[in-house]
């Protein structure tokens, strides 16, 4: 029971998984290292690892129109935390999964969470996951997290993907791989990203177009305020005829930085494969625009971020 | 009201002022149409912005239902009820058409008030609502949600910046009939910059601004009969 667990969870959980009370069906939470709580439901089987921290989750054929949750919090001060996590979905599934993670430091050591996401999607499923990640806490142990998420895409098999990264983390270091090995199957991945103070970010993405007609398309989307600083390395390989769009923008504020570098490389004739990235300021004239609405400049300049970031 | 007295605007270039605006006077009564036409470069959309306050006035007043607004900044005067519809609007990656007209509004709308807006510059809600305002949107398209927005704001003084330009002749139609409606209602003075005689019919004064000074005002069909007699080539008639 949600009810159970203290303020700072409770928060977290709304906040990374938009949790305010235990969930139907099935999810697994996972407090300072440690499983906390696990459900199964009648289509989503969810099993602890033996050899290593993590589970296995086996998703039956046909499972349609169900959500399942894997939320993470780190309440205390100096968590290292692994973990392995295992999806097998399988086909003719329609299935959403929530994620994310959220530290809450108020100690002097660092709270670090890395996890390891592999996704196998069976043929002919749609599979939405959702990842948020949050820092918080006055302490000054920095709040960590480094995810790395394997993807592998059956025929017709399709992943969305919208990872966020909302604020308060220190430092991140992001892998994402899909390999579109299916014919026609798809990737379609968000990744949004506001760092401030002297927050660092690097997030690297492979996506490989095996499967003919393969599609991918990738918009990452960041903001660095203050002096934090922030790395994308979005690249995609076309291996088969298929088609893969890359769109990186990024706003930049006070001393922030950011360096984009998209990567695109095709490997076949009837590979299309298109990038364009772009990073700067908020226009001058998008600010004007809400202040002729009655916006002062510092809510034009909120409701902008809050736009691009969404 | 608005009241324009010896207005200037001048900026910096070669060693010495550039004058954009000279000593212009104009008044607004509520509730009427004022149309401001002139050749391109004479310093119509500068009078616009520095009404709204996007320029500071180099000297001079504007005075607005007796209060001046000479110190108020652009939000501050938007907040007396001015607005203001951009002549290249900007685009906002990641907001939505619905989102911009809230915003203008100052109030969650609900779709049907969208679909009013919208529909009042010839868009449909139902394609538009939910659509980013970013690069997909054509300039045309771009230019009715500015103009939408400004009817959401729904200010007692409307400035229009050649709301025309970029519009496409169907839906140029319907635009004029909004403005035709907003005058009829005396709900909000309206200024329009514009060249386009189907709107300069619509005024109830013309005025005319070349080379930063107000060179002739006076009725719709006046100015029409001056503009022709003139032979100047600003006006499309």
């Amino acid at each position: 029971m949600i009810e159970q667990y203290s303020e700072v969870v409770q928060g977290m959980l709304a906040k990374i998984a938009g949790l305010k009370s235990t969930p139907e069906g099935a999810y697994n939470i996972r407090i300072d290292g440690k499983g906390a709580e696990r459900q199964d439901s009648k289509h989503i089987k969810i099993t602890g690892k033996t050899d290593k921290q993590g589970i296995d989750i086996h998703i039956e054929d046909g499972t349609k129109d169900e959500t399942m949750f894997i939320p993470v919090v780190v309440t205390k001060s100096g968590v290292d935390d692994l973990v392995y996590n295992d999806f097998y979905i399988g086909e003719n599934c329609d299935v959403t999964i929530i994620a994310g993670c959220g530290i809450h430091n108020c100690g002097c050591e660092a709270s670090k969470h890395n996890g390891i996401h592999t996704f196998y999607v069976g043929k002919n499923s749609h599979v939405s996951y959702v990842e948020v990640h949050y820092g918080s806490g006055n302490g000054t142990g920095g709040r960590i997290l480094n995810p790395q998420t394997v993807v592998h895409l059956a025929e017709d098999a399709v992943i969305v993907m919208d990872s966020s990264q909302i604020g308060g983390v220190d430092s991140t270091q992001r892998y994402t791989r899909v390999n579109c090995d299916g014919d026609r199957s798809e990737a379609l991945i968000t990744e949004k990203m506001m760092t401030h103070g002297e927050q660092t970010a690097d997030s690297e993405l492979d996506v490989y177009l095996n499967g003919q007609d393969s599609k991918a398309r990738i918009i990452s989307r960041s903001v660095a305020k203050e002096t934090s600083s922030q790395v994308f390395y979005p690249r995609l390989e076309g291996n088969a005829p298929c088609f893969g769009h890359v769109q990186c923008d990024s706003i930049i504020m006070g001393s922030g930085r950011v360096k984009s570098i998209p990567a695109i490389a095709a490997n076949h004739g009837e590979a299309s494969l298109v990038h364009e990235a772009a990073i700067g300021k908020i226009a001058g004239e998008q600010i004007l625009k809400l202040q002729t609405l009655g916006f002062t400049a510092e809510e034009a300049e909120e409701k902008i971020l809050e736009g691009f970031l969404r | 009201m608005l009241e324009l007295r010896d207005l200037c605007f001048s900026v910096p270039g070669d060693g010495k002022r550039i004058d954009i605006l000279n000593h212009i006077n104009l008044t607004v009564p509520d509730g009427k149409l004022v149309v401001i036409t002139g050749p391109n470069g004479g310093g119509k959309s500068t009078l616009a912005r520095v009404i709204m306050g996007l320029e500071q006035a180099t000297s001079g007043s504007i005075l607005y239902n007796g209060e001046c607004m000479d110190e108020l900044n652009v939000t501050e005067r938007a907040r007396k009820g001015i607005s203001y519809g951009f002549q290249q609007p900007p685009r906002f990656k990641g907001m939505k058409v619905r989102d911009l007209l809230e915003c203008a509004a100052g109030t969650d709308l609900g779709k049907e008030k969208c679909c009013h807006y919208l529909a009042q510059v010839g868009l449909c809600s139902h394609e538009y609502i939910d659509r980013d305002v970013d690069a997909s949107l054509s300039g045309g398209e771009l230019k009715r949600i500015e103009i939408a927005t400004i009817l959401a704001r729904k200010g007692s003084l409307m400035i229009f910046d050649e709301p025309e330009a970029g519009i496409d002749l169907w839906s140029f139609g319907r635009l004029t009939e909004t403005f035709q409606a907003i005058h009829r209602s005396h709900s909000a003075a309206m200024i329009i910059i514009s060249h386009q005689e189907r709107i300069i019919r619509l005024a109830d004064e013309v005025v005319m601004v070349s080379g930063g000074m107000v060179t002739g005002h006076g009725s719709a069909s006046s100015m029409l009969d001056q503009i022709q007699s003139d032979n100047n080539s600003c006006c499309c008639i």
